[in-house]
């Protein structure tokens, strides 16, 4: 229970940011949060927390797996890299060949969530294939 | 002697039978609760619960943790002199949800999904042990929660940062 109670302002702020499904437990030494924030931004403000509780993630006291909800297949995603494009790929893996690009701030369509690292996406120019959810963000945010 | 057995069903006639008649005889409601409440202070497990006396039926009422503390309660309620009936309103708490312990990732899927996460990063390594990512080498700030926010979403077991922040 120590590490709820480090963690306190992280786990009320989930709650009141309304993250569904939250899920909170404790295993050797670690504590696990998991659930879906209603938005890009809920989830930042999250990560915002947790990076203020404990600065630079140093302690590794946590496993926060915060998916955003508002990403579902049939919805539109931006592509949210530094500046470059984002490569789509065959299958879901660095290792896959690469079958097109999408642009920075590009919007493209979500097809189906592979897990929740790969997305297979749509570009409008009509490109299929997976990229990394990492750049992809919910494009109400 | 035999005086004497006549002289104690006379008694008997007298006093006892015309008593078991009379209500006034029987241990009071106030007595049974009284009693009750003497048991509850030598029985934790009753503590919850509420009790109410008339006519000698007692009603209970509130949460018991579990079934023993209920049997155990409604047994020695029974044994109080008095006590017709039990009317028994108690809930037993149930057992709180049995939480599913985490799924941490094989280290093989834990690898490849560090090596994808870590690919645009060239400074930083990594490496997996029993579903503990370790990470070594030099990040940009501006990088740290993106790198940080996907590799938690790859079930390990932990995380290691021993990152140079630049």
């Amino acid at each position: 229970m120590a590490l709820q109670e480090k963690y306190k302002e992280l786990l009320d702020t989930a709650k009141t940011l309304g993250i569904a499904n939250l899920q909170v437990r404790e295993q050797d030494n670690v504590l696990y949060i998991d659930g879906e924030a209603p938005t890009g931004t809920a989830k930042d403000q999250l990560w915002a927390v947790y990076g203020k509780l404990d600065p630079d993630f140093r302690t590794g006291d946590v496993v926060m797996n915060i998916n955003v909800s508002s990403m579902a297949p049939g919805g539109k995603a931006i592509v949210t890299t530094e500046s470059s494009n984002l490569n789509i790929r065959k299958g879901p893996g660095t290792d896959q060949p690469i079958v097109g690009k999408a642009a920075h701030n590009e919007v493209v369509t979500l097809v189906s969530k592979t897990n929740d690292q790969w997305w297979l996406i749509r570009t409008d120019g009509g490109a299929e294939g997976y990229a990394f959810a990492q750049y992809l963000s919910p494009q109400n945010t | 002697m035999r005086k004497n057995i006549r002289f104690l069903s006379g008694l008997l006639l007298a006093f006892v039978i015309p008593c078991l008649l009379l209500s006034s005889c029987k241990p009071k409601d106030s007595d049974i609760q009284a009693a009750i409440e003497a048991k509850k202070k030598d029985m934790p497990e009753m503590a919850g619960i509420t009790v109410m006396v008339s006519g000698g039926v007692v009603t209970l009422s509130g949460e018991y943790k579990d079934e023993t503390s209920k049997a155990d309660c409604e047994a020695a309620v029974k044994g109080i002199k008095g006590v017709k009936n039990i009317i028994d309103n108690t809930t037993i708490t149930p057992p709180p949800a049995a939480v599913a312990p985490v799924t941490i990732a094989a280290d093989d899927a834990l690898t490849k999904g560090v090596s994808d996460a870590t690919k645009d990063y060239p400074t930083v390594k990594a490496a997996v042990k029993d579903g503990i990512v370790t990470l070594t080498g030099e990040i940009k700030r501006a990088d740290l929660t993106k790198l940080m926010m996907s590799l938690h979403t790859l079930q390990p077991k932990k995380i290691d940062n021993q990152l140079t922040i630049k």
